[in-house]
């Protein structure tokens, strides 16, 4: 094992963490504006509204995201009819179908977090808020969606977490992401062990530090002035009232 | 087409034993990670924390190529010369260093939720601490498991596919010979996701049949 080796690669390879992260904030945005309004419909008790979304979630949650990529990338081209449209223009492109991709495919594992979360709404809340008159698209936007989405943060935060990781199937389709360039790196030194963990270590930083953001977010948003509580004080009150 | 299905055949046979086997295999470490974790000893729980840790932080492609390209190198320099590592091998030991950190997270928790009367009626019963373990842990723990199990699998089941990038002929790599040759990748592509679909719903019927078998009461 060398060391510099490794010091120096990792300086190398720190170039592509733009690139890591412009894929992973796009698609995370791109997924949250797209399973929010799926996470209702999954959440209805309309089947015609539901049925349509499992059948989504279902496809793009039990086949690997290579497949998914790969029939994007390579696949969308034996169409004739895109390739002649105006789409090809951005689906001939790595990083667009991979930003296709790592949206779709994180919009449904994040549509069956947000679900759970709508899901898991207190019926109380609900019928509190049409008492007072709220239309059901307020009740949705200030009552169901702040509450559900505090309740599964946790949850959200996993996935940002394997988007991040799931950004590394970039460098399949030729992104000279982290992942990309560690390859590319490899094949022209030939030390394999150094050059990868200086990428594990980088992608490693990466999700600790996304981590650490959510668990403070977690805590801002549920931190709601406690109670105080006197503990010695009640106990010497205790003592007062036994004599 | 028709000619590929053969070769289909042999790659899904390829992906379900890499499954099969780096799936036992992980939750063997698993188990073993999750007793560690729970030691008493400090520095054995801080270790399996600093695996767990790493490896749910490291993308798992990057697992795989160290793995792959690293064993070459180190085995090579061991035997003095060119040496490349089994696909399969590789495969296998990647994937069941993968799946033993986050099993091991998931039988943490799952021991963690078993109330501690528990473990003190077997200890004033007279059992030994490993007939604790193997006769009243364990039992409890791995229903309360199944469903982070469940999910735990099928993600095994997609990885299966990462192991394609480094040579292995599994349901992927047909689909890709095939795409290039035929020239037709959205067809084999497509086939490659109707297996991996078909196979991930295996995985969900199967678990959730034990789920229904092994129903904690109460819960």
């Amino acid at each position: 094992m060398d060391i510099t080796l490794l010091l120096t690669s990792m300086v190398a390879l720190a170039s592509g963490i733009p690139l890591t992260l412009l894929l992973t904030f796009a698609s995370l945005v791109a997924g949250l504006v797209l399973a929010v309004p799926l996470a209702f419909m999954r959440a209805s008790s309309r089947k015609w509204l539901s049925l349509p979304v499992l059948a989504y979630t279902y496809v793009f949650r039990g086949t690997p995201l290579l497949v998914q990529l790969f029939i994007i990338y390579y696949g969308l081209g034996q169409i004739g009819a895109i390739r002649s449209s105006v789409l090809w223009v951005l689906l001939r492109d790595p990083f667009w179908c991979c930003l296709l991709a790592f949206s779709l495919n994180g919009a449904a594992y994040t549509t069956e977090i947000f679900r759970g979360g709508i899901q898991a709404v207190a019926t109380g809340m609900i019928e509190a808020a049409q008492a007072v008159g709220m239309s059901p698209l307020q009740i949705k936007r200030r009552i169901i969606f702040p509450i559900a989405f505090r309740s599964v943060l946790p949850s959200y935060a996993n996935e940002v977490i394997s988007l991040v990781k799931a950004t590394s199937l970039a460098s399949t389709v030729t992104l000279l992401e982290i992942t990309g360039l560690s390859r590319k790196l490899v094949s022209e030194t030939f030390a394999p062990c150094e050059i990868f963990i200086a990428a594990g270590v980088l992608y490693l930083g990466l999700t600790l530090l996304l981590a650490g953001f959510f668990h403070v977010l977690e805590v801002w948003l549920n931190g709601t002035p406690r109670a105080k509580t006197y503990k010695r004080r009640v106990t010497l009150q205790q003592v007062a009232h036994g004599q | 087409m028709d000619g590929f299905a053969v070769q289909f055949v042999s790659g899904l046979k390829t992906t379900v034993l890499l499954a099969l086997v780096s799936g036992a295999l992980g939750m063997a470490l698993g188990l073993l990670a999750a007793a560690g974790r729970l030691s008493r000893w400090r520095v054995l729980s801080r270790l399996v924390g600093f695996y767990t840790t790493i490896i749910r932080g490291v993308p798992e492609l990057i697992i795989i190529l160290l793995i792959y390209f690293g064993g070459t190198v180190a085995i090579s320099a061991f035997f003095g010369r060119y040496v490349e590592v089994n696909a399969f091998l590789a495969g296998v030991v990647s994937l069941t260093v993968v799946f033993g950190a986050y099993t091991a997270e998931i039988f943490r928790g799952a021991v963690l939720s078993i109330p501690t009367g528990q473990i003190e009626a077997a200890r004033s019963l007279g059992l030994h601490p490993w007939q604790t373990w193997l006769l009243v842990i364990l039992p409890q723990m791995l229903r309360i498991a199944l469903p982070a199990l469940a999910n735990q699998w099928i993600s095994l089941v997609k990885e299966t596919s990462l192991i394609s990038i480094v040579g292995l002929t599994d349901i992927m790599r047909v689909a890709a010979i095939g795409a290039g040759s035929l020239r037709a990748p959205l067809t084999f592509y497509l086939a490659a996701s109707a297996l991996y679909l078909t196979l991930t719903s295996l995985a969900l019927v199967i678990f959730h049949l034990l789920e229904r078998r092994f129903a904690v009461p109460g819960r």
